[in-house]
């Protein structure tokens, strides 16, 4: 589904991400673990169209597209949330979700003037599915709420929720546990397993929560230092010497406080 | 003061027309701030262009600047308001793809460079000596029907612009814009085209600031330099944006009427300042009017009129 190829990123002198391939195979919840500063974000960044690549390709879904901006990618199915919430702060949380629907008659200000009873029709449509999306996610109560109020968790929960408004190909999940509760956790890692198997979501994870890592991610990529350091299930990847190495090991801890910087 | 006097009518006449043509302005600018977080600095150069393109275009021939194309009202206000919308394009083509600062500046240099081509190239403009001769819609009629016509007319203008930004903000167009103000990263991320959706805010927001442009020439039915002085049209502009309540179409037009009234009372009380004072009173009321936003918004700190979110369209109440 993604395929990444020879990608590399440097900022200023820093090499962020170094010569990384990988593939996030089509129906797969794929993780992508690694020490801080691996380049696990600015891989996603890539990805997702925040910024281009110094050197490399990017396919999504057999097709090349390295450096498209990310409004382009998200009409060929590849939806993101953000490691730091980016919610909507002055908007309701239930137009959160309205917004996210493609080619609304209503984006178009003619339309909006001149045909207005085409735009209601269309906005019934749409807010019907979003309250669909705001029970599964528990979040009806706050409805016309402002999304900048909602606890650190519940925008998380939002931006999620974003991803459910359209059926996206592959959605790219970073650190989606970040200030979530254990139990809302375990429920959304239930929501990705079922969007995964019922839907065809194919996800592509960064998380430093293990546990979430071993119960939702088949395979697992290891990054370190801008590469790949080696792919498998989580089994795998903790008898794996070199993660261990990578994570707690001494003599890379130097390089690795340099990529940091 | 006989309240009753053709005089004092006519005070409020004048001060609504201005009020009016303010208010057209801010809304306006609230099309680029308050709906895409767009900071234009330089809302003098699209307000210059909509009023010199409205003179130019109407008036009769005249040795002291281009001129002799006599086109009728209707005629030339759209043609002024296309003009600015070009400028804006322009500019917007080239600065909107960058967050904020860039914008600022660009048309802070643009509105300066405006200025001076208004005061220099005497051909076009006759620099400093100023258009005359602009003629006023309704001034045929007899007093005071003929100011009030304009004020109708104004008033008109304001209503029309007021429905169609009020139904750009509750329509999908306004929500992807705010979208883009609140976070431009998330909103390309769902798919939104960043780029686009600013240019149409600030286009369309300086189409209608040249409008208000055209409006204030004819009104005034002489054109100087002074269109193009940034104190009075884009600071007091912002000014009555902020307190009225950036975001809020009312606010908009509220801000502007209540500014406009205050900044023509405060010129009541510095004619009364003593001989050696007269001369310091433009940057005193300039000072009066920046202490009244400071006061205004230790107190209400997101304006009169404060943003809301849209009522969603056409949704009933959910019972319980």
């Amino acid at each position: 589904m993604i395929k990444v190829e020879h990608i590399s990123k440097s900022f200023g002198g820093i090499r962020a991400v170094d010569d990384c391939s990988l593939e996030v195979v089509r129906g797969s919840v794929t993780g992508l673990i690694g020490p801080n500063g691996a380049g696990k974000s600015t891989l996603f960044n890539i990805i997702a169209g925040l910024f281009p690549p110094s050197a490399g390709r990017v396919l999504l879904d057999g097709e090349d597209v390295t450096g498209w901006p990310a409004h382009r990618l998200f009409h060929r199915g590849l939806a993101r949330t953000f490691q730091i919430a980016q919610e909507f702060s002055r908007m309701t949380v239930i137009e959160n979700l309205l917004a996210v629907p493609p080619k609304q008659s209503g984006e178009s200000l003619f339309r909006a003037w001149f045909a207005w009873r085409k735009v209601i029709e269309e906005e019934r449509g749409l807010r019907v599915r979003a309250r669909e999306v705001l029970e599964q996610l528990r979040l009806t109560h706050l409805e016309r709420e402002y999304a900048g109020n909602l606890s650190g968790g519940q925008k998380k929960l939002l931006e999620l929720g974003r991803t459910m408004m359209i059926q996206p190909k592959v959605v790219l999940l970073d650190e989606l546990g970040a200030g979530v509760n254990r139990t809302l956790l375990g429920e959304l890692a239930g929501e990705i397993e079922r969007l995964n198997r019922d839907h065809g979501y194919t996800f592509f994870v960064i998380e430093h929560d293990m546990d979430l890592i071993a119960r939702l991610c088949d395979p697992v990529i290891v990054m370190a230092e801008g590469r790949v350091l080696t792919q498998g299930t989580m089994a795998e990847i903790r008898r794996n010497e070199a993660v261990i190495e990578a994570y707690l090991g001494t003599r890379r801890q130097k390089t690795a406080a340099q990529a940091r910087r | 003061m006989d309240i009753f006097s053709a005089g004092f009518l006519n005070y409020l006449i004048a001060l609504g027309t201005m009020s009016g043509i303010y208010a057209v302005l801010c809304l306006g600018l609230n099309l680029q701030w308050g709906f895409a977080g767009l900071f234009n600095a330089g809302i003098a150069a699209f307000f210059a262009i909509g009023a010199y393109a409205a003179a130019i275009l109407t008036t009769p021939e005249s040795p002291n600047h281009l001129g002799g194309f006599g086109l009728p009202v209707v005629a030339a206000w759209p043609v002024a308001m296309l003009l600015s919308g070009a400028l804006a394009w322009a500019i917007g083509r080239i600065c909107l793809k960058v967050q904020g600062d860039y914008l600022a500046m660009a048309t802070i240099g643009i509105a300066e460079v405006i200025r001076l081509v208004i005061k220099n190239e005497e051909w076009l403009t006759a620099g400093t000596r100023g258009i005359s001769n602009i003629a006023r819609p309704f001034e045929a009629l007899p007093t005071p029907w003929n100011a009030l016509a304009f004020l109708g007319l104004v008033a008109a203008l304001v209503a029309g612009i007021y429905w169609a930004a009020e139904r750009a903000w509750a329509s999908p167009w306004g929500r992807a814009l705010r979208a883009i103000r609140d976070s431009d990263v998330a909103a390309a991320a769902i798919g939104k085209d960043v780029t686009q959706f600013r240019l149409e805010a600030f286009v369309l927001g300086a189409m209608v600031m040249a409008l208000a442009g055209a409006l204030s020439a004819h009104y005034f039915k002489f054109l100087g330099t002074t269109a193009t002085e940034p104190m009075m049209v884009t600071f007091l502009v912002w000014v009555m944006l902020i307190v009225g309540g950036s975001g809020n179409n009312r606010g908009a037009i509220l801000g502007a009427a209540l500014i406009w009234v205050i900044w023509s009372a405060t010129e009541l009380l510095t004619n009364r300042l003593p001989g050696e004072w007269i001369t310091r009173t433009s940057y005193i009321r300039v000072l009066l009017i920046g202490l009244l936003l400071q006061i205004v918004l230790q107190r209400f700190g997101k304006g009169l009129l404060p943003e809301r979110p849209p009522r969603m369209i056409d949704d009933r109440p959910k019972s319980g």
